[in-house]
């Protein structure tokens, strides 16, 4: 099957990993107004599967009994939820005004050279997933990089091959 | 707490979280039981002190020396020298960028000297995650007096008289909103808490969460028995992990205390409290787009009326409050309207808070009584530009609002008066920007954010705001002619006077403002003076090669001792090169 974008698109639900699938169903049963909590259930299949195939979407709504085009519309519709697999690492950087103003887009240049990838991709080593993502409140840190979970606050130019490499080191 | 002679407070928001607090509180509390102090010294996490380009803080009680920018490895220097020697440690303490002088009390520092703090009352002096803390600074009084001592009338008439607005931007009285609701017919009603801090670069929202949950709490509660709703919805941005987390905690303890739940201190009012998380869309921020999302569907925004206080969540008569907003009820139920309202302006009482980020020297969260002028907020409690730069503007209501220039840094702020000088109040960013900054830029960067955000319902905002970013990319490719300012006005205008909802009726305000201030910036552009890269002077450089190593983009090219290139057409204009060059040979564009 094709989706809009004219891209072959995998919807078979029996390929998705049946220990998660698990999991995420007890999450549904746990839910009294399931439809209500479409975004809920989607944030718990992110967390679970790393992103939202178009499968598992196709299992959820069957799941929860809505059409799988409302459930492709919501996770399209939110910037937190991504439809493309993550590397290893996701590097995230602020696009917050305050750290736009102090040099976010020059710093995500920088990345994107180092790594050789546009925005939300991912590299060819699978390693690194870069993307620019909305404010993180810690705007007294400004520039703030976001490598899966640490912070890097004040971050120059200079520091981002250095960043790179202290993951790549660690591999 | 009386048992202890000591308490080192640690700052354990966001920013600091991030700046290694959580190890520097278990250093402390590691290294006071090595040396035995465990039972005589405590250690308490904290929220936010609102210093945050300071973090992280450590304060000292009942000391109170506040020290900045505190590494783990300092923990075992302020045990042995501060809490056992009773010495300062000089080198952690904050210095006057002006005076050149040491401040050990926060209550002495230009940051703190002129703030007046309602909303963020507790951030910093009470750990979020314990509700004993929280009781025994008045915490759950308010809730107690209006459930014993209150009819629901009575309440909505203090915070009426109160002259609370709202702070999430759009300025309407508290009270009057929840007298609509209450008005509403219907025995199923909801609070609902808008925790959907979206504009780029505001942070009070997160800090008042993560510092004071339960002020959130007690606050929904009430206005659920003045309006007669039994459920509170705290809609929170999945952006906030740490705030979720002590919403999550404070709402169990309370229930655990009968604080929420059933027949609450007896007066036979229930009231009860989820969480539902959005998901990252800037356009839920808009009430009922906010509602549509909280119903699992797309944040689309639909015409008003009808008002969500007569058809909102699921359908029923619904309040919706912006976390500042409801962190000021609590003290104006119990210290009464009179003493709110004689706060502030004619037209705006009580406080705002600020998040003061940028090109600032002290960046945190800054409160102040309506009426303060932005020269008092940005040069003294911001204690000035960086690095001794010129100011050149700044930015008030984030995406929606426009930039302020010097000539009204002295009008006293409050929601009427922003406006006139052609920005907005919005949810209170401000972000302050300096010579450097590319006008023209800037306008892009808020153009490409709320197009990015638009949510395609309708037309204006969905094709103008796109149109609008075309224009400004062709102005900063050089691409562009003088007849693409006209269009951008017009088109600017148009989508303000026919966009659907808040988000884009004030889209092109960064755009429209930006051109009033700077014609100038827009006009080089449009007639393709601006150079955007970076040259390197043929007579002054001697080929040291630094600059060609700092390029993270290696676009400098040349042999060593012959001058550099650098390809203008890779160039990111980072100014990394104009950085490391010793011989002035980097010339900006």
């Amino acid at each position: 099957m094709k989706n809009t974008k004219g891209k072959f698109v995998d919807l078979d639900t029996k390929k998705l990993d049946i220990e998660k699938l698990k999991e995420l169903d007890a999450y549904i049963e746990s839910l009294e107004d399931k439809e209500g909590n479409l975004i809920h259930v989607l944030h718990k299949g992110q967390s679970l599967f790393g992103y939202l195939p178009e499968n598992l979407q196709l299992y959820i709504a069957r799941k929860i009994g809505l059409p799988a085009s409302k459930v492709n519309g919501v996770v399209s519709f939110y910037s937190f939820f991504t439809q493309k697999p993550r590397g290893k690492h996701t590097i995230s950087m602020c696009m917050g005004t305050a750290c736009y103003v102090k040099g976010a887009d020059k710093i995500f240049d920088a990345f994107k050279a180092e790594l050789n990838v546009g925005n939300n991709e991912m590299t060819e080593d699978k390693m690194f997933t870069l993307k620019d993502i909305r404010c993180v409140g810690a705007c007294g840190l400004a520039p703030v990089v976001l490598v899966d979970d640490k912070v890097y606050g004040h971050v120059t130019v200079e520091q981002v091959k250095e960043i790179i490499d202290k993951y790549r080191k660690e591999d | 707490m009386s048992n202890y002679r000591m308490h080192v407070m640690v700052c354990a928001g966001t920013g600091c979280e991030a700046a290694e607090s959580k190890i520097i509180i278990e250093n402390f509390k590691e290294e006071l039981k090595l040396k035995g102090y465990d039972q005589e010294i405590q250690v308490v996490k904290t929220g936010c002190f609102g210093f945050c380009g300071q973090g992280p803080i450590v304060k000292i009680q009942p000391d109170n020396v506040f020290y900045v920018k505190v590494t783990p490895a300092d923990v075992k220097e302020i045990i042995e020298e501060h809490i056992i020697k009773g010495r300062r440690v000089e080198r952690l303490l904050f210095e006057d960028p002006k005076e050149k002088v040491k401040l050990e009390k926060h209550d002495n520092m230009d940051f703190y000297k002129k703030q007046y703090r309602i909303a963020l009352r507790n951030c910093g002096f009470i750990n979020p995650e314990d509700i004993e803390e929280y009781i025994a600074f008045e915490g759950y009084e308010a809730l107690g007096k209006v459930l014993t001592e209150m009819q629901p009338e009575d309440v909505i008439e203090i915070v009426k008289a109160s002259g609370l607005r709202g702070r999430g931007g759009g300025g309407f009285p508290a009270g009057v909103k929840w007298g609509f609701t209450k008005n509403s017919p219907g025995d199923e009603k909801y609070v609902i808490c808008n925790a959907d801090e979206g504009d780029p670069g505001a942070f009070m929202d997160r800090s008042i969460l993560e510092g004071d949950p339960h002020s959130i709490l007690e606050a929904m509660a009430i206005a659920g028995y003045a309006t007669g709703a039994n459920s509170g919805i705290v809609y929170i941005r999945a952006e906030y992990p740490l705030a979720i987390k002590r919403l999550e905690i404070a709402i169990d303890q309370a229930r655990e205390m009968g604080l929420l739940g059933e027949n609450i201190f007896e007066s036979g009012f229930d009231f009860d409290i989820i969480l539902k998380l959005g998901a990252g869309a800037f356009v839920c921020g808009e009430e009922t787009a906010l509602i549509h999302s909280m119903e699992g569907c797309r944040g689309e925004p639909t015409k008003k009326p009808p008002f969500p206080a007569e058809s909102g969540y699921r359908g029923k008569p619904t309040t919706v409050n912006n976390v500042e907003t409801l962190a000021n009820v609590c003290p104006i139920i119990l210290k009464g309207s009179e003493w709110f309202s004689s706060i502030g302006t004619e037209t705006s009482k009580g406080t705002k808070v600020f998040a003061l980020a940028g090109k600032v020297n002290n960046v945190g969260l800054v409160e102040v009584p309506m009426g303060t002028t932005l020269r008092e907020i940005i040069f003294e409690i911001g204690g000035g530009i960086c690095d001794g730069k010129k100011f050149k503007a700044v930015q008030t209501g984030g995406p929606s609002g426009g930039v302020i220039t010097e000539k009204d840094l002295d009008t006293p702020i409050d929601y009427e008066s922003i406006k006139e000088i052609g920005s907005m109040m919005g949810s209170g960013g401000m972000i302050v920007m300096d010579e450097d900054n590319d006008m023209v830029e800037i306008a892009k960067f808020y153009l490409d954010f709320t197009q990015d955000e638009s949510c395609g319902k309708c037309t204006p905002c969905r094709i103008g705001t796109k149109r609008m970013y075309e224009i400004l990319e062709r102005l900063t490719n050089l691409e562009g002619d003088m007849e693409d300012l006209e269009k951008l006005v017009d088109l600017g205008n148009m989508i303000k006077d026919t966009a659907l909802c808040g988000l884009g009726q004030t889209a092109p305000n960064p755009v429209l403002s930006t051109m009033r201030y700077f014609p100038e910036e827009y006009e080089a552009y449009a007639k393709r003076e601006k150079t955007k890269s970076y040259r390197i002077d043929p007579e002054k450089c001697i080929g040291c090669t630094l600059c060609a190593k700092a390029c993270p983009v290696n676009c400098i090219t040349g042999k060593v001792k012959e001058a550099h290139v650098i390809d203008e057409s890779a160039c990111i204009a980072c100014g990394a090169c104009f950085t490391v060059c010793k011989f002035d040979a980097v010339i900006k564009p």
